[in-house]
C-alpha cells in the first residue's frame, strides 16, 4: 500500500521533477509573445497560439509532440503536408482589393524590387555557414509574408520552423520601427516632399475577374513551384471579385482563415521544444531575419530612386519601401513618412499599390526561387 | 555546385526572374485594361 501510495505521489511530480532550465526559459518565451500579441498588438492573432503553443509543448511528460500527441497530429496535417499555409493564402485572396495594383501597374516592380532582400540574405545565409537548404529558408524571412515562409521552411528545414516562423510574424509586426530609420537614411529631403498627384483610372469587372486567372496561369506556367501558393491567392480573389460565390468568399475569409490560424499558430508553437530551439543558430536565424527585412527596405527604396529618376521625379522613392508583403502596415509607413515631410502629401494609395505587388512579388520571389533550385536538382 | 555559385546563381536569377515574371504580370494587366476598359464592361444606358 505504501509502495503504491509512493508511486502515485511520483507520478504526480514528474512534470515537476523533470522540468529543465531550458523549458522554463521556452514557457518564458512563449508568455512573452503572448505578452507582445495582447499588450502590444503585434500580430496577436498568431503570436497567441504559437506562444502558447510554445508552453504547451514544453511541459515535460505531456508528450504533445510524440507519436499520437495532438499538437503533433496537427503538425503533421497541416504544416508538413503544407496545407495551412495554403488555406491561409486562400484567405488572404478573398480579403485582398488589387484594385490599387490594377489602376498602376507599373508600381508592381516596386514588389520585385521588395523582394531582393531574400536573394541577398541567401548569400548572407552561406557566409556564415549554413547548408543550402538551411540557407533558403532563413532568407525566405524576407518575404516578410509568415505564410510562404512557413510554406518553404516546412518543406525544405522543418528543423528551423520555429524561428523562421517567429521571425517572420514578429519582424512583420516591428515593420513601421525597422523602416522609417532606413527610408530616411536613403531618400534626400527633394524626394521626400515629391508630391504623386491622385489619378482615379477605373478598372472593369471584367478585368478584376480576369486579372487572378491570368496571373495565375503567367506565374505558375514561369515558375511551377509557386502554384499552390499562387493558385490559392488568385482563387480567393477570382471568389472576391466574382460576386457570384458569396458564401465561398466569406467561408475563406471567416472561418477557414480562422480556423488554419489558430491550428498554423498552435503547430508552429509547438516546434519550439528547448531542445531543438536554444540552439546560437536560432539566434543567427532571428539576427538574419532582421537584415532580411532591412535589404528589402533598402532595395525597395533604391529601386524607387530609381523609378522617381525614369519618370523625372514623378514616383516619390518612399513608396519602395511598400513594395514588401507586410500589408497595409508597409503602406501606411510610407503615407505616415511622406506625411513627416510634406504635410499635403498623400501617398497611401500608390503605396498600396506598391503593397499589393508586395503580396504578389513575395510569393513570385519563392516561386521563383524553388523553380530554380528544382532546375538546379537541389530540392 | 560549390556553396558560392550556388548562392550567387539563384541570387541572381531569383532577383532577375522576379523583377521578369512581375513585368510580365504588369503587361498583361495592362493588356486587359486595353481589352476591357471600364466603360465597355459597365450597365448598358437605359432607354428612355
Amino acid at each position: 500500500m505504501d509502495s503504491a501510495i509512493s508511486a502515485g505521489t511520483q507520478g504526480l511530480l514528474l512534470g515537476l521533477s523533470n522540468l529543465q532550465l531550458g523549458q522554463v526559459a521556452l514557457i518564458l518565451l512563449g508568455s512573452f509573445l503572448i505578452y507582445l500579441g495582447i499588450k502590444k498588438g503585434f500580430e496577436p492573432l498568431l503570436l497567441l497560439p504559437i506562444g502558447f503553443g510554445a508552453i504547451l509543448v514544453n511541459i515535460p511528460q505531456a508528450g504533445l509532440m510524440d507519436e499520437g500527441g495532438f499538437l503533433r497530429f496537427f503538425y503533421e496535417v497541416g504544416v508538413l503536408t503544407e496545407i495551412f499555409p495554403i488555406l491561409i493564402f486562400l484567405g488572404i485572396g478573398a480579403m485582398t482589393d488589387f484594385q490599387p495594383l490594377l489602376e498602376n501597374p507599373k508600381i508592381i516592380l516596386l514588389g520585385a524590387a521588395g523582394q531582393f532582400g531574400i536573394f541577398l540574405t541567401l548569400l548572407l545565409a552561406l557566409a556564415v555557414g549554413f547548408d543550402k537548404l538551411d540557407a533558403v529558408a532563413i532568407s525566405i524571412i524576407g518575404a516578410c509574408d509568415g505564410p510562404t515562409a512557413i510554406y518553404v521552411s516546412s518543406k525544405y528545414a522543418p528543423h528551423l520552423l520555429g524561428a523562421v516562423s517567429v521571425a517572420a510574424y514578429s519582424y512583420m509586426s516591428l515593420v513601421p520601427l525597422i523602416q522609417p530609420p532606413i527610408m530616411r537614411l536613403l531618400t534626400t529631403e527633394r524626394e521626400k516632399r515629391i508630391v504623386m498627384g491622385v489619378e482615379k483610372r477605373p478598372v472593369s469587372k471584367s478585368t478584376k475577374i480576369l486579372f487572378p486567372i491570368v496571373v495565375t496561369v503567367a506565374v505558375s506556367l514561369l515558375a511551377p513551384k509557386g502554384t499552390p501558393l499562387i493558385g490559392m491567392l488568385m482563387l480567393g480573389n477570382l471568389m472576391r471579385e466574382s460576386g457570384v460565390v458569396e458564401r465561398l468568399k466569406h467561408t475563406s475569409e471567416n472561418e477557414i482563415a480562422n480556423i488554419v490560424t489558430l491550428l498554423l499558430g498552435l503547430s508552429i508553437g509547438a516546434t519550439m521544444e528547448a531542445e531543438k530551439f536554444l540552439r546560437a543558430e536560432t539566434l543567427i536565424v532571428l539576427a538574419l531575419g532582421l537584415v532580411a527585412i532591412g535589404l528589402d527596405t533598402v532595395m525597395g527604396v533604391l529601386f524607387g530612386k530609381l523609378m522617381c529618376l525614369l519618370t523625372g521625379g514623378k514616383i516619390n522613392p518612399l513608396i519602395g519601401a511598400a513594395g514588401i508583403s507586410a500589408f497595409p502596415m508597409a503602406a501606411r509607413v510610407a503615407q505616415t513618412e511622406g506625411q513627416r515631410y510634406n504635410k499635403k502629401n498623400y501617398l497611401l494609395m500608390h503605396a498600396m499599390s506598391a503593397n499589393a505587388g508586395g503580396q504578389i512579388g513575395s510569393i513570385v520571389a519563392a516561386a521563383v526561387m524553388l523553380s530554380v533550385l528544382a532546375g538546379m536538382g537541389i530540392v | 555546385m560549390g556553396i558560392w555559385s550556388f548562392g550567387v546563381t539563384v541570387a541572381l536569377i531569383g532577383m532577375t526572374g522576379t523583377m521578369l515574371v512581375l513585368w510580365i504580370i504588369s503587361l498583361l494587366i495592362l493588356l486587359l485594361k486595353k481589352i476591357f476598359p471600364e466603360n465597355a464592361g459597365g450597365s448598358k444606358p437605359s432607354k428612355g
